[in-house]
């Protein structure tokens, strides 16, 4: 079985955004980039189904801009085999939406045929949750959203996802798609030799325009804010003091 | 214009505070139908009438709906919605599950927690953990939205809109539901809580999560963590609090051992008051904290408990 990852290149989860003065979005010029924490740990479980026999090959996959090729390579020195990078924004600014990330992802399933797809629940840019879910209803395939534990066996897969409530086991019939929440595993990090052994590993790239896909933004981003500033709180010494507190702004 | 909302209905029961915060964001958009599905759904379509805005409900029973699948779910509301400009929920997990695969089968995009209406195509949504809002508007046909709850006051009640059954859609059978682990408890919702007191990685073990549940006891409250904690053990993981956990905007939030990492701020700094108790003078979380108390936990958390109330 092929295992298929979409890993996306974002901002660091450790960069404090800024907001453009102009509203125009938020500045991405010389932060550091890294690969979507949840697609790490996508890669980590695809690599841990290889190790354990159940997958033969691990692809790893993204859309976006040519930089994209070092989030790629990343998940090479992780250990997937091999890497597609489909070029489809020319400006880092450009940020191409879930919708247009799943058609061009279906493609590469027709083309590639893995039985499985394993994607990160959310992307920390556009906090959207979407990409999986979205490629799932494409493919008419199963989905199977905010893992915590996967068991894949043969033709099915037993999945167990965070919701509100708790946990909640479900079984889906595979080929399927898996949405990765945090506590799935630990991935792990790439080691040198593997970093060197990453450059060497087959990378292809592509363009949207060779899937047919047509990237153009359904949501037109009007303008881009400042949330909010909280007003200036203080420090209180004691417990007594911020109990007093407390009751002064009938909080308690 | 048309909207379908659909209604969180867990068990056969109405989410009441959800689905209700929902309604209130759908009805800056037009008329309110609300599709309350499930094994059985008839009671909380009755509870989904009552609520004010609510101009009709529809009731979807069938055992396919049971768990709120998302291939069953998403194809009965796919074959509603025709009749509708916009399709909406309240932001939970069994929505975000449901809705993006609505949208795909639609080919449309998907706008998740919304956090503002500003007019019929154009919302206000949270990006980068809440650190920038985008204001985006839509040009697909049908609008299909998740509203962050927190944000929304709760429509009242006192509707009494009409009740009337559809059917289920083809069930495409790929997947079945197993078991739930769902945590009893008497303790308020976390996301519709009034007071919410939240421990960290400071606490340092899942018995002594106890002085932070003692102290939320005491006030009435719920239990948040950080996803540190979580990820420790030493709370489960419905009880995560930020970016990628709950998002809560109580009138009092208590924060302890909580560092304030801007995945955690992205949950809860929309709450009214906002009490941080941590032994770091540096600690972020003092940042955005309306009371700041420099101490250590389990000093400070139980002389707290036993002073309030
Ligand atoms: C993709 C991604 C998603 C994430 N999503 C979330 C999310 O949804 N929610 C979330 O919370 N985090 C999330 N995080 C994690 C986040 O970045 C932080 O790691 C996490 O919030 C830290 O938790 P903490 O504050 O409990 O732990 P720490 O940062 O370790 O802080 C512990 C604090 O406790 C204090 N302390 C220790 N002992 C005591 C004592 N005796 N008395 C008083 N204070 C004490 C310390 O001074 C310290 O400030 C996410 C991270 C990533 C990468
Ligand atoms: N441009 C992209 N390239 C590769 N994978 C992506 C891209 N966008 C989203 N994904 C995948 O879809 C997941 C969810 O993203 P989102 O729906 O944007 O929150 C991510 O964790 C990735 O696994």
């Amino acid at each position: 079985m092929k295992v298929l990852v979409p890993v996306k290149r974002v901002i660091d989860y450790n960069v404090k955004v800024r907001v453009k003065a102009d509203g125009t979005g938020v500045d991405l010029a010389n932060v550091k980039m890294s690969m979507n924490p949840f697609d790490e740990i996508a890669v980590e479980e695809a690599i841990r189904l290889k190790e354990a026999g159940k997958a033969d090959e691990v692809i790893a996959v993204s859309i976006g801009v040519k930089q994209a090729q070092e989030t790629l390579r990343t998940a090479l020195a992780m250990g997937a085999d091999r890497a597609i990078l489909v070029v489809a924004a020319d400006s880092v600014d450009q940020d191409i939406e879930p919708l247009a990330v799943a058609k061009i992802l279906a493609k590469i399933v027709e083309e590639e045929q893995p039985g499985l797809v394993l994607c990160g629940k959310q992307a920390i840019d556009n906090d959207m949750n979407a990409t999986g879910q979205m490629l799932s209803a494409l493919l008419g395939w199963s989905q199977a959203t905010f893992a915590s534990e996967v068991d894949i066996d043969g033709d099915s897969a037993v999945v167990t996802r965070e919701v509100d409530g708790g946990l909640q086991t479900i079984k889906v019939a595979t080929p399927t798609i898996i949405s990765v929440d945090l506590r799935l595993n630990e991935p792990r990090y790439a080691s040198l030799p593997n970093i060197m052994k990453a450059k060497k590993k087959p990378l292809d790239e592509k363009t949207a325009a060779d899937y047919g896909v047509d990237v153009t933004p359904r949501l037109e981003v009007v303008k881009t804010s400042e949330p909010s500033e909280r007003a200036a709180g203080i420090m209180v010494g004691s417990v007594d003091e911020l109990v007093e507190k407390l009751k002064e702004a009938g909080a308690v | 214009m048309a909207v379908l909302l659909l209604a969180e209905v867990n068990n056969g029961e109405l989410a009441m505070d959800a689905t209700a915060k929902a309604v209130t964001a759908a009805k800056a958009l037009g008329d309110v139908t609300v599709l309350a599905a499930g094994a059985s759904a008839a009671a909380a379509g009755d509870a989904a009438a009552k609520i004010d805005g609510v101009a009709k409900v529809l009731v979807a029973e069938d055992a396919s709906l049971g768990h709120r699948l998302a291939e069953p779910t998403a194809a009965l509301i796919v074959s509603l919605a025709g009749d509708y400009s916009h399709i909406v929920a309240p932001a939970t997990t069994d929505a975000k599950n449901v809705m993006p695969r609505v949208a795909a089968l639609l080919d449309v995009m998907v706008m998740s927690d919304v956090t503002a209406v500003v007019d019929a195509d154009t919302f206000e949504r949270p990006i980068y953990a809440g650190n920038a809002i985008q204001t985006v508007k839509s040009s697909d046909a049908t609008k299909v939205i998740t509203f962050r709850t927190s944000t929304f006051d709760a429509a009242g009640e006192g509707g009494s809109a009409s009740v009337e059954t559809v059917g289920a859609a083809d069930n495409p059978g790929l997947s079945e539901w197993v078991e739930d682990k769902v945590a009893e408890s008497d303790r308020p919702e976390l996301t519709s809580a009034g007071i919410v007191v939240s421990g960290g990685r400071g606490v340092g073990s899942e018995e002594d999560f106890k002085i932070i549940e003692a102290l939320a006891d005491k006030l009435g409250a719920a239990v948040g963590a950080s996803r540190a904690a979580v990820d420790s053990g030493y709370a489960p993981n419905d009880w995560q609090v930020g970016q990628t956990g709950k998002v809560v905007a109580p009138e009092l939030y208590i924060a302890a051992g909580i560092s304030g990492a801007i995945q955690h701020l992205a949950g809860m700094k929309d709450s009214k008051i906002i009490v941080a108790i941590n032994k770091d003078e540096e600690a972020p979380i003092f940042q955005v904290a309306d009371f700041g108390l420099v101490a250590d936990l389990f000093e400070a958390v139980p002389a707290l408990t036993e002073k309030l109330g």
